[in-house]
């Protein structure tokens, strides 16, 4: 017995027509946490979606990005980069128009803001007086803390002993807004182990504080509502191109780590088919184990944090060991929806090392007079090389996620250690 | 309910289930101490288990190390990057309990993160190699009950019992289809956060009272268990009591400062195992038979 099929399949879905109500890009996703965590996340589930038609939450959103964050943040033609890209090209066709959509500028430093304060309010409506954070390169907890400040609410931001060390200035202007700052000596002391002290923290506290997860990382709703959060980077960014050069972009480039900006700058432009999405990951030293932090390019599907997505892990499960020179990008795993936009072919993803970022980062600031963070360098990085290859009349659009100040110090010493001849 | 006729449909018995029936027989409760694998280090099970038998465990949950277990606290989550640091890995833990399993009539529960059970060939695979190994049932600390399907099921087909967790932040409603969910044995958290010793006792009588409206099944309590007067309140209305985090520090302590691990944790299950002895303990024990759960 056969039954009848349909004489014409479904048309296949639209490729931003995700997470599924249980929380799944494709396969990638879900929400692997422990019992506890579940009523918290169901918590934040229900808000968010009751807040989708609610004109006093967005209209707050807006008003805040507006006068507060400084949003729009602008779309700047790089002229002097552009001719860079040209110069590499050594054709007189090739090398594409490079632009820059300034992150950097938004107030705090870079697009973490975007998240904060979207979540920040959800934890107003949520009733709870507190939020928690873990950080990488520190832009996130300063983010956090500042979104705390202007709000009114308790924030405790985990980070690793590494990164506090690495990131020192994000530190300090973290305990000058308000916040306390714990750092985290397990494991790698890195981004990974603030995030697992992170979650073991809410599991105790999740009556009263919310966890502001900083990337579209995490168990289902997190990397639906940062990713939706940060969409303002793509929406922008489409407008702005359409009245600059009356034309969508041809290629956009973002940097990698758990995926924020380039989930928030690619995903108002996943069904326009013919922007080319690039996501570049931070290739560290080497393409060997533990030299890099390439989840994507490198990796393959497992669960770390709640949700399957690529990860850096042994045959065991265990997770590996990564090394970035950019604390921000310092991170086994990268969220379920870049894992889904890898495997369906609609986003591009490649990895820059460390000394090729550390080239773009000084490139970018002697060119444009612009220092850029160490992870929105590998952007620059690869962008470079993409646009040389383009046509000269193509546009190419750069997130350029966050400023470099936190970075002087990092940068200062690896820029000194390659002027020392190696012994 | 009764038993199935025997025929195609009787499974074989599970070593867990068969523990608890006859715990409750005999209106006894049950003591589940905590044991990393490869801690205090690789190849410690072997002399382990049969003395956490001898000093009155009845099941022995067994943690596999893993890098990031978001659910423990610090105490476990130090001794699990301890035994990976000695060079323990998930597979070593498999055929340390192979080599142990027929020395000890112990139930013995695989406390093992869905990192590892994804890595390890996903729910059937993992599950067959646990079970070959001698494992009677599982315990996925970090999988929802709405992700736990493919697992419960994978568990079923092996004879082998899951049991979810139940926190106190779960609404009663959902509590009850967690419970029914379960086989062997639910896992009742007594509080919120992490595994680690408390100094109070927890209150779980409202929580259990909920599950029993739910399920016959034995309900077995953990998370802040350091002693015996905690043991003591535990079973005054669970069946049995989980000691984790307590155990591993006097381990780590021992082996920190020369001393025997192994005797430490036997001296110290045995002292927690008095807790099981007071009378007042079988009070509000369910008074029904024993019944098998067909799930």
């Amino acid at each position: 017995m056969s039954s009848v099929s349909p004489s014409h399949p479904p048309a296949p879905p639209r490729i931003s027509a995700v997470p599924s109500p249980e929380g799944r890009f494709g396969q990638f996703g879900g929400s692997y946490v422990p019992e506890t965590l579940v009523t918290a996340l169901t918590q934040l589930s229900d808000t968010y979606q009751r807040i989708q038609r609610d004109d006093s939450f967005w209209g707050h959103l807006a008003d805040l990005q507006r006068h507060y964050v400084g949003r729009p943040t602008p779309l700047y033609h790089a002229g002097r980069l552009t001719d860079h890209a040209r110069a590499l090209s050594r054709s007189q066709d090739r090398g594409a128009n490079i632009w820059l959509k300034r992150e950097d500028l938004a107030h705090t430093g870079a697009h973490k803001i975007n998240n904060t304060l979207g979540q920040g309010l959800l934890t107003v409506r949520m009733g709870k007086k507190r939020i928690i954070a873990e950080t990488g390169a520190g832009q996130h907890g300063v983010a956090s803390a500042t979104a705390a400040a202007h709000l009114g609410l308790a924030c405790d931001v985990y980070m690793g002993a590494e990164d506090v060390r690495r990131q020192r200035l994000n530190v300090i202007r973290m305990k000058i807004l308000g916040a306390n700052v714990i750092e985290v000596d397990s494991g790698s002391r890195t981004l990974k182990d603030a995030t697992n002290e992170a979650m073991r923290e809410w599991m105790g506290s999740v009556e009263h504080t919310h966890y502001i997860i900083g990337s579209v990382v995490g168990p289902h709703p997190f990397p639906m509502i940062v990713r939706d959060f940060q969409s303002v980077i793509g929406q922008e960014t489409k407008a702005q191109c359409l009245r600059t050069f009356q034309r969508l972009p041809d290629a956009v480039v973002a940097c990698v780590g758990g995926g924020s900006n380039a989930a928030g700058m690619f995903y108002p432009f996943v069904d326009e088919h013919r922007v080319k999405l690039i996501g570049v990951e931070a290739g560290g030293h080497s393409s060997q184990p533990g030299q890099h932090a390439a989840s994507l390019t490198l990796g393959s599907p497992g669960i770390l944090h709640g949700s399957l997505s690529y990860v850096l892990q042994d045959q065991f499960g265990q997770t590996a060991p990564v090394h970035s020179c950019s604390a921000g990008l310092d991170y086994p795993g990268v969220g379920p929806e870049h894992a889904y936009w890898h495997q369906t072919g609609r986003v591009a993803y490649t990895a820059v090392t460390d000394k090729e970022a550390l080239d773009a980062f000084t490139l970018l600031a002697r060119a444009e007079g612009i220092i850029p963070a160490l992870e929105s360098a590998h952007a620059v990085a690869h962008a470079l090389d993409a646009a040389a290859q383009m046509p000269r009349d193509a546009h190419l659009v750069i997130c350029l996620s966050g400023r470099g100040d936190k970075d002087v110090d990092e940068a200062a010493r690896l820029l000194a250690q390659r002027e020392q001849p190696t012994r | 309910m009764t038993l199935p006729a025997a025929g195609p449909t009787l499974r074989p018995v599970n070593r867990i289930e068969e523990i608890f029936a006859g715990l409750r027989r005999e209106n006894r409760r049950a003591i589940m101490p905590f044991a990393c694998g490869g801690f205090p280090a690789p190849g410690s099970l072997a002399a382990l288990l049969p003395a956490l038998e001898r000093a009155g465990a009845s099941i022995v949950e067994i943690g596999f190390p893993f890098s990031d277990p978001i659910a423990d606290g610090p105490v476990i989550a130090a001794a699990m990057h301890e035994a990976l640091q000695k060079g323990a890995t998930p597979g070593s833990v498999l055929e340390e309990i192979a080599a142990v399993r027929a020395r000890v009539s112990l139930g013995l529960v695989a406390m093992v993160s869905v990192s590892i059970v994804w890595r390890m060939g996903g729910p059937q695979g993992f599950v067959a190699k646990a079970a070959d190994a001698g494992f009677d049932g599982f315990i996925f600390p970090d999988v929802t009950f709405e992700e736990s399907t493919e697992l419960r099921r994978a568990a079923a087909a092996r004879g082998c019992t899951a049991s979810l967790l139940v926190a106190p932040t779960t609404a009663p409603k959902r509590a009850q289809e967690i419970a029914q969910a379960c086989t062997g044995f639910v896992y009742l958290l007594a509080r919120t956060g992490i595994t680690g010793e408390r100094q109070d006792a927890p209150e779980i009588g409202r929580m259990v009272a909920n599950l029993r409206q739910a399920t016959d099944l034995p309900i077995a309590c953990g998370f802040g268990i350091a002693s015996a007067d905690h043991v003591r309140a535990v079973v005054r209305h669970a069946d049995a009591a989980i000691v984790g985090s307590a155990l591993v520090r006097r381990m780590a302590d021992a082996a920190n400062s020369g001393r025997d691990a192994v005797a430490e944790a036997e001296s110290f299950t045995r002292d927690l195992a008095r807790g099981l002895e007071d009378p007042a303990a079988v009070a509000s024990a369910p008074q029904q038979h024993p019944q098998q759960q067909q799930q």
